[in-house]
């Protein structure tokens, strides 16, 4: 599996062959609070990058979730609708949102390592 | 921006700050909205709401009467330290503001929202300011300490509470400085609100914390009072609903309804003739949470009202609401349609609160409306 990237967006994306694994991230979920609500993109839909894939919501408000590039959804965690605390407690690991068949791998060269992340995600601390 | 008495406590227990009314506020500590909810419900919490105006007014029975043509409750008929939900009203019907009102032995103690306080001074004074003394305290603070232990918690370290009777109130003492308790709260739960000079808050809520409570933040205070069914000013309330279309009826004085009191002609009117809107739970029938302005429409595609609060509910463990619906469609169980995000999404319309105790003791824990 590749190295995880980031979006300013605050999510993740790990990619494996042509498919890529998308959630929110740690700092995202922080930010949050408790998650309990959590809509999904359809599968076989098609999405494009920066573009609205699903709603998150914590007690507090709603927020979008995005996805960092585009493709065709292939997959999508039901788990997290059914519990959507999976998000909190493993936001990176059982919290994944959904799944995309990559339509442009060079899109992935848009975003952050880890660190940079890290570092944006800090200096845009509200 | 103000700040609480209390802010340095809420930095030690890890607040997440706010800015709510003017305040600093903590909206949540580290363990989250959700769990606090859970707490309150099952043990204990304590809330600090000292950005919430503690009103004193002096002065006896002719007080009461000029009282009486202002609010719309029966305040001569009230005991001392008793309590009374009651509203600053609007000539035109609607509601400055949503208050509790205590008669004390010289006077009365009026507890009023953080961001109308101000205003409420302002227009008691212009009724009444040359006859009597009126002032806004900036000394007190305000807690409350809510959830099935609170009354064991509180009585450890001010003896006699537990006698308090709902909407109730007592002077009591805590490091030989009065204090001024009463039953009450806006949680659902038995609870006790505590006025407390600004220089022992601290150490009076450290002792609440020692003996097991625990600090709830707004984010809960918030599903708590809305799992309960209890109006919040400023989205449930406001200058242009009355107390009739609020579904709040049972807190105007029957024995007033004739008399005159700001608005008193359209809220007889109401009274009398029925609403054209009125304020319903709502139950989406899916996991949506259907927020504050959310639009309500009936099975045609009519809009038939507006969310006013919405929220996920924890002990409900699911998303509740309130709002305003055309009255034809009030009736429990009746399907109507939210729009959210652009998806129209079926609800019922259902009773409150969503949230109900099953109290052991009948008389002593009530829970207001």
């Amino acid at each position: 599996m590749s190295e995880v990237k980031f979006s300013k967006e605050h999510e993740w994306i790990t990619v494996e062959g042509e498919v890529a694994t998308i959630g929110i991230t740690k700092h995202a979920t922080e930010l949050l609070g408790d998650i309990v609500f959590a809509e999904l993109p359809e599968k076989g839909s098609n999405v494009n990058k920066d573009a609205t894939a699903g709603v998150v919501e914590s007690t507090k408000a709603a927020s979008d979730v995005y996805t960092p590039i585009s493709g065709e959804v292939v997959d999508t965690n039901q788990s997290i609708v059914d519990d959507p605390s999976k998000i909190n407690s493993d936001p990176e690991g059982d919290g994944w949102f959904f799944k995309l068949k990559i339509k442009d791998p060079a899109e992935m060269n848009t975003l952050m390592n880890r660190d940079e992340y890290y570092k944006f995600a800090k200096e845009n601390a509200s | 921006m103000k700040k609480t008495p209390l802010y340095n406590l809420h930095q030690k227990y890890k607040a997440k700050f706010v800015q709510f009314a003017g305040y600093e506020m903590p909206i949540q500590y580290e363990t989250g909205i959700v769990k606090e909810h859970i707490t309150t419900r099952n043990a204990s919490g304590i809330f600090d709401v000292s950005h919430m105006g503690q009103l004193f007014l002096k002065g006896g029975d002719e007080l009461t009467n000029d009282l009486q043509k202002i609010f719309p409750i029966d305040l001569a008929k009230i005991s001392i330290n008793q309590s009374k939900y009651s509203f600053l009203m609007k000539e035109n019907g609607g509601i400055y503001d949503d208050l509790i009102i205590t008669k004390l032995k010289d006077g009365y103690m009026i507890i009023l929202n953080a961001a109308c306080k101000e205003t409420d001074l302002n227009i008691l004074k212009k009724k009444i300011g040359e006859k009597y003394q009126i002032n806004l305290s900036d000394n007190l603070s305000l807690i409350a300490i809510q959830g099935p232990k609170a009354k064991d918690v509180l009585e450890k370290i001010v003896p006699g509470v537990i006698k308090l009777k709902f909407m109730n109130g007592s002077q009591f003492k805590y490091n030989d400085l009065d204090i001024y308790i009463t039953r009450s709260g806006y949680t659902g739960e038995d609870g006790f609100e505590i006025s407390i000079n600004n220089k022992i808050v601290e150490s009076f809520v450290e002792k609440l914390i020692e003996n097991g409570s625990s600090m709830i933040g707004l984010g809960a205070r918030d599903t708590l009072r809305l799992e309960a069914g209890l109006c919040l000013y400023g989205h449930d309330l406001d200058e242009n609903t009355s107390p009739i279309e609020a579904n709040l009826k049972w807190a105007i004085s029957k024995s007033r309804i004739n008399d005159e009191f700001p608005g008193s002609e359209f809220i007889k009117k109401q009274y009398n003739e029925g609403v054209s809107k009125l304020r319903v739970g709502i139950k989406p029938d899916t996991k949506v949470i259907a927020r504050e302005s959310v639009k309500i429409f009936d099975g045609k595609n009519n809009e038939i009202g507006k969310v006013t609060s919405g929220t996920f509910g924890p002990s409900v463990n699911g998303p509740i609401a309130m709002g305003y619906i055309n009255n034809d469609f009030s009736k429990t169980n009746t399907k109507i349609f939210l729009e959210v995000r652009g998806k129209k999404v079926p609800a019922s319309i259902c009773k409150m609160p969503f949230y109900k105790k099953n109290y052991v003791k009948g008389g002593e824990d009530n829970v207001r409306s």
